[in-house]
């Protein structure tokens, strides 16, 4: 089954099985690696990517139901070598620790605010419902979307 | 994980999806958002050797006044009801409820049409449309007939749906003014309820459950004891009359009953009733 999807801004073009993982997809065949797979059950959100714009699980998306998309990975958002205002608060917020669920934690974070440009802590909290970390306790990571927040208001 | 190998066929158009499902038979399934299908198929508990994607339906997802009632396209999606302002002046529970499904992720992919066709008893969806006394649409072969919710929801993940029928559109009447709760108690983010209750009071009250027993349930003993001038505290006692909840890792059956009372109570008294 053929699958035409615009990752990034690039135009792919790819022959594949009906039952390729969106996530595989990005991974394994167009070869973008920053996608992570946490859970495979849809729970961790560490598979988060954008699809038209919106935050969804790749582990429980077919590749086949993408295409004709826009789809945005992690490795889409820097832009000439800056980095992404929110990867950018993340770094300055200490927004990581180990890093797995961070590439996934960003693009929930960019379309939380997409939807929400100014929310409040407990609707960051709430909005992030559904992207597990192990390692910060989250405190830092809601910490660095407010100051996203902030900054794209200022 | 990987599902295992199936065809898969997009549906240009509900007529074709239907007379897809007509060829295949019972080794079709339809995909909506794919949010119950895909993790079954990933763990290999569901095998449909056809896969028919009526995801692109952009003709089925529509929020619509609809005279008395609101008619909501089978194929909207959570998010399009979480952010639907003819809900939040006309069925504000409705929008709550979607609200409160997974997690924002979830909620960009998954349909009403998908959670009520799928019938799990742990779903939030499909109470919040049997308390509020809906009607569902479903168009097969020969066209298009009404379901009423209370007549929908057959067994543990069945409906009364037949092999060959498409669910188009999900009804529920206006209720602006009408007290109303949503309770949903879980212990995780992102979860489904372990015991859920939702409750409207529009003339009379109606009330349903979440996971209690193996397809979403009205209470009628509390509905009947309200209609027979009980108080909320006295009919939230017979929560769990009738029914037969499970047992699992988050709870033990009369954990559930007892859930059930309590969270009846809550709504009721929030719904005012
Ligand atoms: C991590 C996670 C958390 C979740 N948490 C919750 C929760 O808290 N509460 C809750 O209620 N739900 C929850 N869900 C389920 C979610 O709401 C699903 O989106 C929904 O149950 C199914 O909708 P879908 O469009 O994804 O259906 P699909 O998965 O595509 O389909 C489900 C079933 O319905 C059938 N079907 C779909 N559309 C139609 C139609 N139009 N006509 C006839 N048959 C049809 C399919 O053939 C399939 O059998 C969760 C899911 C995930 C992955
Ligand atoms: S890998 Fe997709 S949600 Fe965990
Ligand atoms: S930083 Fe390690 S899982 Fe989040």
């Amino acid at each position: 089954m053929k699958v035409a999807v615009t990752v990034n801004g690039t135009k792919q073009e790819h022959e594949v099985e009906p039952r390729t993982l969106l996530v595989h997809y990005l991974r394994e065949v167009v070869g973008l690696t920053g996608t992570n797979i946490g859970c495979d059950t849809s729970s961790c959100g560490a598979c988060t990517v954008l699809l038209d714009g919106q935050s969804v699980k790749s582990c429980t998306v077919l590749a086949v139901q993408a295409d004709g998309a826009e789809i945005t990975t992690i490795e889409g958002l820097a832009s000439d070598g800056q980095l992404h205002p929110m990867q950018e608060a993340f770094r300055q917020h200490h927004g990581l620790q180990c890093g797995y669920c961070t590439p996934g934690m960003v693009m929930a974070a960019v379309s939380l605010l997409d939807e929400n440009p100014a929310p409040t802590e407990a609707e960051v909290r709430e909005g992030l419902e559904g992207n597990l970390c192990r390692c910060t306790g989250y405190h830092n990571i809601v910490k660095a979307v407010l100051a996203a927040a902030e900054g794209a208001a200022s | 994980m990987i599902p295992a190998k199936f065809d898969y066929v997009r549906a240009g158009s509900a007529a074709e999806a239907i007379a897809a499902l007509g060829e295949h038979g019972d080794e079709a399934k339809l995909l909506a958002g794919g949010h119950s299908l895909l993790p079954l198929m990933k763990l290999r508990l569901a095998t449909p050797a056809v896969l028919v994607d009526v995801g692109r339906l952009d003709d089925l997802r529509y929020i619509r006044d609809a005279g008395d009632q609101i008619a909501i396209g089978a194929l909207t999606r959570h998010h399009d009801l979480e952010t639907s302002d003819l809900l939040a002046e006309q069925c504000p529970m409705l929008r709550h409820v979607a609200h409160l499904v997974g997690d924002p992720q979830v909620r960009h992919r998954g349909t009403i049409g998908g959670s009520l066709a799928h019938a799990d008893p742990a779903s939030d969806l499909p109470a919040a449309v049997l308390a509020l006394g809906g009607t569902l649409v479903a168009r097969g072969p020969d066209g298009e007939r009404e379901i009423a919710a209370t007549e929908f929801f057959t067994g543990f993940l069945e409906s009364a749906l037949a092999g060959d029928e498409l669910l188009t559109e999900i009804r529920v009447p206006k209720v602006p003014g009408a007290g109303w709760s949503y309770q949903k108690f879980n212990r995780r983010a992102q979860d489904w309820a372990i015991v859920g209750v939702a409750a409207v009071r529009n003339g009379t009250t109606g009330v349903a459950l979440v996971n209690m027993g193996t397809t979403p349930l009205r209470a009628t003993a509390v509905e009947e004891a309200l209609a027979g001038g009980a108080s909320a505290a006295e009919a939230a006692e017979r929560a769990d009359e009738g029914t037969e909840p499970t047992a699992d890792l988050n709870a033990s059956e009369e954990y559930r009953r007892h859930l059930a009372r309590v969270l009846t109570r809550r709504a009721l008294e929030e719904a005012g009733a």
